[in-house]
């Protein structure tokens, strides 16, 4: 495990952080002046209910939308509002659904020889075999459309395509939330080496708290807009929370129903 | 389990479903058995592994290319093998009926809450309208929305996910079935709307003495939710076993899916991932315990 414990300076940082919505006279904000740090090697959490607005900072972050208030750093550096190239190659996003974000039309090889060529960088050939190796894809998925592969498969390109380009950080948006348990079991493994391997930083959002306990060290609770509270991996598996909704959160996480005393096992 | 005098609400004996086209044979589920009484018994597999097609089979929903067959599919003392499609519309609803994952499909969204409920309820039961607006008021009270006079008049795009799910319970309720399939009622919903529905649905349940069949992914919510489960793989129920006793599990599938779910009160640095046994495909089941 990573120690967060040196005085290090953030990779990541938000400060002030406030995103709207709608039209000017009925502005809806849905991101309300969060503030958060990312250290190195570090990963990062943000949980909630939908509409809490987790994802909307995830999409901010990589660039997707400029339009927010208050900054976001990388080393420190303010980060423009309009993303430079060097910045989509030191960060990369793995969106939830992989059967909605690799175009059905083209190859394996194609969807990540793309990356590499917008980059510019050498040695495409080898760099697509090693990368399809690191997430445990063999050689012969290289020529395979989309619709040839299983939902893991494709997730797992969806990963291949996001760490050719050799990036610091992740963003990744529920990845696993529309697979299998077992296919979870597989890509959690491989985001988990690779983390290590790699030493990458994370920004995950999920709304399933075992899976951010089991991957971040760290993670801000978000309800309407705000984060209300952080907490590390160990103070959500004790469920030892401070705010009370945090607590009603954590509870309805481990628990399917409200029963009496009586029937609780 | 108390082994019930009665008779079973459902009965299915060997029950295949099988997909034929033109370049394959499928078959969705391969001599599935099981029954289930006023008791709320969970499914629970992958995707693929037949647990849907099984519980349209009881309604005969599955598609038209799927032919069912089956030793015996019993409701109650209907033969649900013999019933024609006309029979099966007395059944769908009035005694039998279906919750789906998402309410924004299984709304129609151009008719209000309230003429919806209304509507099922008048199908099911000859009643004048007043008297059907009352129930229906009193059935969106009953799932525990606050201001029913307001919500009947809505569209289902002006209510939010759980309160659309709880209005299909609502309406599903209405009629007053014996057995209620609910197909991933909770999964487009977070965890603490899910709690919310999930305690109202156990409630109604339990109180009205409604059969449940609960189809899910979702192993750890089956296992709190329900009282019994069915574990299936590849068209067949591996096990089936009561919900106390998955932790003692006997069939390598439903341990292997048991340790590949990450766990909040055990850590683990990697997680397992179930390695598929070829044999499972016609291998030994269990049922409580021992094999079966």
């Amino acid at each position: 495990m990573k120690s967060p414990m040196k005085p290090t300076r953030p990779l990541i940082e938000a400060i002030g952080l406030s995103i709207s919505f709608g039209p000017l006279h009925a502005r809806n904000r849905v991101v309300d002046d969060v503030s958060f740090r990312i250290n190195k090697g570090e990963a990062y959490g943000l949980i909630g209910e939908s509409g809490c607005g987790k994802s909307t900072i995830l999409r901010v972050l990589s660039g997707l939308n400029g339009d927010y208030e208050g900054a976001l750093t990388l080393n420190d550096r303010e980060l423009p509002k309009k993303r430079d190239k060097d910045f989509f190659r030191r960060a990369q996003m793995v969106f939830q659904d992989p059967y909605g974000s690799l175009h059905p039309r083209k190859i394996v090889e194609k969807v990540l020889s793309e990356p590499l060529k917008i980059h510019g960088f050498d040695r495409h050939s080898e760099r697509i075999a090693e990368t399809l190796d690191a997430v445990g894809l063999g050689a012969s998925f290289r020529y395979r459309y989309p619709h040839e592969l299983s939902g893991g498969q494709r997730q797992r390109v969806a990963i291949a395509r996001a760490l050719i380009i050799e990036p610091e950080i992740l963003l990744l948006d529920e990845p696993t939330s529309a697979l299998d348990v077992s296919v979870q079991a597989e890509i959690l493994n491989l985001l988990k080496r690779l983390r290590v391997e790699r030493n990458l930083t994370y920004l995950m959002v999920s709304h399933d708290l075992a899976v951010i306990a089991h991957i971040c060290e760290r993670a801000g609770m978000m309800f309407k807009g705000r984060i209300i509270e952080e907490l590390t991996s160990q103070q959500i598996r004790k469920s030892e929370a401070r705010e009370d909704y945090t607590r009603e959160f954590l509870q309805a996480s481990v628990e399917a129903v409200e029963r009496g005393p009586e029937v609780a096992a | 389990m108390d082994k019930p005098l009665v008779k079973p609400l459902i009965d299915v004996k060997d029950l295949t479903i099988r997909f034929e086209t033109p370049q394959r044979t499928f078959d969705a589920a391969r001599g599935v058995s099981f029954t289930i009484g006023r008791e709320k018994v969970g499914i629970v597999g992958e995707s693929g592994s037949g647990k849907s097609q099984t519980g349209r089979a009881l309604l005969k929903l599955t598609p038209k290319v799927a032919t069912i067959s089956a030793g015996h599919m019993r409701f109650k003392d209907t033969d649900l093998l013999a019933a024609s499609e006309r029979d099966m519309r007395k059944i769908r609803g009035n005694h039998i009926s279906m919750i789906l994952q998402d309410p924004k499909y299984s709304l129609n969204p151009l008719m209000r809450i309230g003429q919806q409920i209304v509507e099922a309820y008048r199908l099911h039961h000859r009643s004048p309208k007043a008297e059907a607006r009352e129930k229906a008021l009193a059935m969106l009270e009953s799932v525990q929305i606050r201001d029913p006079e307001r919500v009947f008049t809505l569209f289902p795009h002006e209510v939010s996910g759980g309160m659309g799910q709880r209005i299909m319970i609502a309406m599903m309720l209405i009629p007053e079935p014996d057995l209620i399939i609910a197909d991933e009622p909770t999964s487009a919903l977070d965890v603490t709307v899910r709690r919310q529905v999930l305690t109202i649905l156990d409630e109604l349940v339990t109180r009205r003495g409604t059969g449940l069949m609960f189809i899910s992914h979702d192993l750890n919510l089956v296992a709190g939710f329900c009282d019994r489960v069915l574990v299936m793989y590849a068209g067949r129920i591996m096990e089936d076993l009561p919900a106390k006793e998955l932790p003692k599990a006997q069939h390598p599938y439903t341990q292997a899916l048991l340790q590949s779910l990450p766990r909040l009160d055990a850590e683990t640095e990697e997680l397992k991932v179930p390695v598929r046994d070829p044999s499972w495909l016609d291998g030994p089941v269990y049922r409580n315990g021992v094999l079966a």
